[in-house]
């Protein structure tokens, strides 16, 4: 399944200097896509990406084609570009925006032209004000160009394009979420079916694609669906942007085939542990994938089939690496603060769970826990997954319940010693967490 | 050097989302004059501008916000029900919009506001260093603004920059990532606050 990694040549953030400037981007070949794409009818386009295997990048993994083609027959549709980019670990859209916005445009002008949508959205998070302020200039160039907002070259069709800013809050990544936050409401998320590309903004049709799917598109153009659908692992194809991040010598984002080896990543391309440290643990994407030991990373390559047998899955590639000193308790008790301060309070065990978890983790922190609370935590999580409208509440229960399977040994160090008073809890009526 | 991992025990217990937590957001007097709090033509023409991006107006809410925060410094009562009454729309409704993004100031914050990342990525590579330095020598806790209105402290959630981890953002504005504490004292004593 490796493929020469060592020859690859990056497409999406190919290090050309000044790129997001549009004279530059246009000398490196830029809008040729969409000029080529514009010849190409909308069905085909449709099926070159259902056959080019690509998958969405933002975290669940699902044939973007596919979605496309569940799109309603009413009109007008949107299209919105997920930049809300907030899971603990990622760090790859930002990249893009700083780096390659206008191949983020043409790809939103490919695919609205291929699923006829005049509106577009990039939703990108407050916290960016940098990076959206790249995309705007690059937006604002574009539409100099008689691109964005304008009648397309050689069609009748024209697509406008806007940045929408988000103000801080994690759950925006959430596609219905996202949705509610566009319209001006409170970002909660909306119970599915109906699912966003029948019944989506203001009821009307809608797409919603990550930042780094959406780049793709214009690569499959390029390329042709055969032979994007061979770079990389064939259930998983094309270029991947990896983040590593903690423990790491050479943290960033590394654009790569994907189903590159996790050991490949961070030893021949991360550099290896500083202080020529052990590996203890790798989140391979994003906080709320399931975390993996070191001893279980042996072959484990970062495409859906290879991580789902490891025991955890993709996300959105953001790896965060632990090495032999860290205290999984405390990294994993960090996370529990953050999704009960994201969790938006609309399904009762999410906003329960998530405040009952952090609560308990804190008990270990100091090292005040019972053995009993390592069961406790794991009957809460029980009550949490697949019991809620979003998956914020599994993504809060997740790092628990495989933390605790993979490393329970590190949460009876931080339980309360034996001779310490109070341990024997059996004698006790009631005893409050 | 291993950086420490060290959380402060926080006291939250408990705290359900959905507690209103603008309750409080009243209690803290007003910088301006309630008479100051105006929009004026240059900026209902950015408004007006905000809603033709969208079929209903309603949706122009965010972006309003996001300039009566930059105009006004925070988003007060008076503020909101401005936004409010410019867009049409219930003063409970554009309160309930701002009170549930974290970015929109409920409260004055400090001319200074240090944002702080301390999620996964900047604990591993030593964010509390930072953040509990600030806590240690201000006396500050999360939230918090110090007497004399020049510094106030949050711990945010990543901030989406692991690669460059530990990172703080200053002022909802830019970030100051592959931070060290030395390069945190340097920043705060130019700024004339340490």
């Amino acid at each position: 399944m490796q493929t020469g990694f060592e020859t690859y040549k990056p497409m999406i953030l190919n290090g050309t200097p000044d790129l997001h400037q549009i004279e530059v981007y246009e000398a490196e070949g830029g809008y040729e896509d969409l000029k080529k794409a514009l010849q190409i009818p909308r069905s085909e386009l449709v099926e070159s990406v259902k056959k080019s295997g690509l998958r969405g990048r933002g975290g669940a993994g699902f044939s973007t084609g596919m979605k496309w083609s569940f799109i309603g027959k009413d009109k007008p549709r949107y299209l919105i570009v997920n930049g809300d980019e907030s899971e603990p670990g990622s760090f790859k859209d930002r990249q893009i925006f700083e780096f390659n916005p206008h191949l983020l445009i043409e790809g939103c002008l490919i695919t609205a032209y291929a699923l006829e949508i005049k509106t577009c959205y990039i939703y990108i998070r407050g916290e960016y004000a940098k990076w959206i302020r790249i995309v705007e200039d690059a937006l604002a160039d574009s539409r100099k160009k008689g691109l964005v907002g304008k009648t397309l070259p050689g069609s009748d069709f024209s697509v406008e394009i806007y940045v929408h800013k988000g103000a801080g809050a994690y759950i925006c990544g959430e596609e219905s979420a996202l949705m509610n936050s566009i319209e001006g409401k409170r970002a909660y998320p909306r119970l599915k079916p109906p699912f966003p590309a029948v019944v989506g903004l203001w009821g009307k049709p809608t797409i919603i694609n990550n930042v780094e799917t959406i780049t793709n598109i214009p690569l499959i153009v390029r390329l042709g669906a055969e032979n994007y659908a061979k770079i990389g692992a064939p259930d998983h194809p094309g270029p991947m942007l990896y983040g590593l991040s903690g423990h790491i010598n050479k943290p960033g984002i590394y654009e790569l085939p994907s189903g590159m080896l996790i050991s490949d990543l961070i030893y021949k391309i991360g550099g290896g542990i500083p202080d020529g440290k052990k590996l203890k643990a790798v989140i391979p994407g994003g906080s709320s994938m399931p975390i993996l030991r070191a001893d279980m990373i042996d072959g484990v390559t970062m495409n859906a089939e290879s991580l789902k047998k490891a025991g955890t899955s993709i996300g959105t590639a953001g790896m965060i690496i632990m090495d032999e000193d860290t205290d999984i308790v405390e990294a994993v008790a960090r996370l529990t603060h953050f999704y009960h301060h994201e969790s938006c309070g609309q399904c009762t065990p999410c906003r329960e769970g998530t405040g009952w978890i952090e609560m308990i983790y804190q008990k270990f922190l100091r090292d005040e826990a019972e053995p009993r609370d390592i069961d406790l935590l794991l009957s809460i999580c029980k009550q949490m997954e697949m019991r809620t409208i979003c998956a914020l509440a599994d993504g809060a229960a997740w790092p628990v319940r495989f933390s605790i399977e993979r490393f329970r040994e590190e949460y009876e160090k931080h339980c309360k010693k034996p001779e310490s008073p109070g341990w024997n809890y059996k004698m006790r009526a009631v005893s409050g967490v | 050097m291993k950086p420490s991992l060290n959380i402060p025990h926080t006291s939250n217990h408990g705290d359900s989302q959905t507690m209103p937590e603008g309750l409080q957001v009243f209690e803290t007097q007003n910088t301006r004059n309630p008479s100051e709090i105006v929009f004026n033509d240059d900026d209902l023409a950015k408004i007006e501008e905000f809603k033709r991006r969208y079929p209903n107006q309603e949706a122009a809410v965010m972006p309003t916000l996001w300039l009566a925060q930059e105009k006004f410094g925070w988003l007060s009562q008076e503020s909101i029900e401005l936004v409010a009454d410019t867009l049409n729309m219930p003063h409970a409704d554009v309160f309930g919009v701002a009170s549930f993004y974290t970015m929109y100031f409920k409260k004055p914050k400090g001319k200074l506001h240090v944002a702080v990342c301390t999620n996964i990525s900047c604990q591993l590579c030593g964010g509390y260093e930072i953040y509990n330095f600030i806590r240690q020598t201000f006396g500050l806790e999360n939230g918090e603004v110090t007497g004399d209105g020049k510094l106030s402290l949050e711990e945010a959630e990543c901030l989406g920059s692991c690669g460059t981890a530990p990172v703080a953002q200053i002022n909802n504005g830019d970030y100051m990532e592959n931070l060290t504490l030395e390069k945190f004292k340097a920043f705060l004593k130019d700024k004339g606050i340490l």
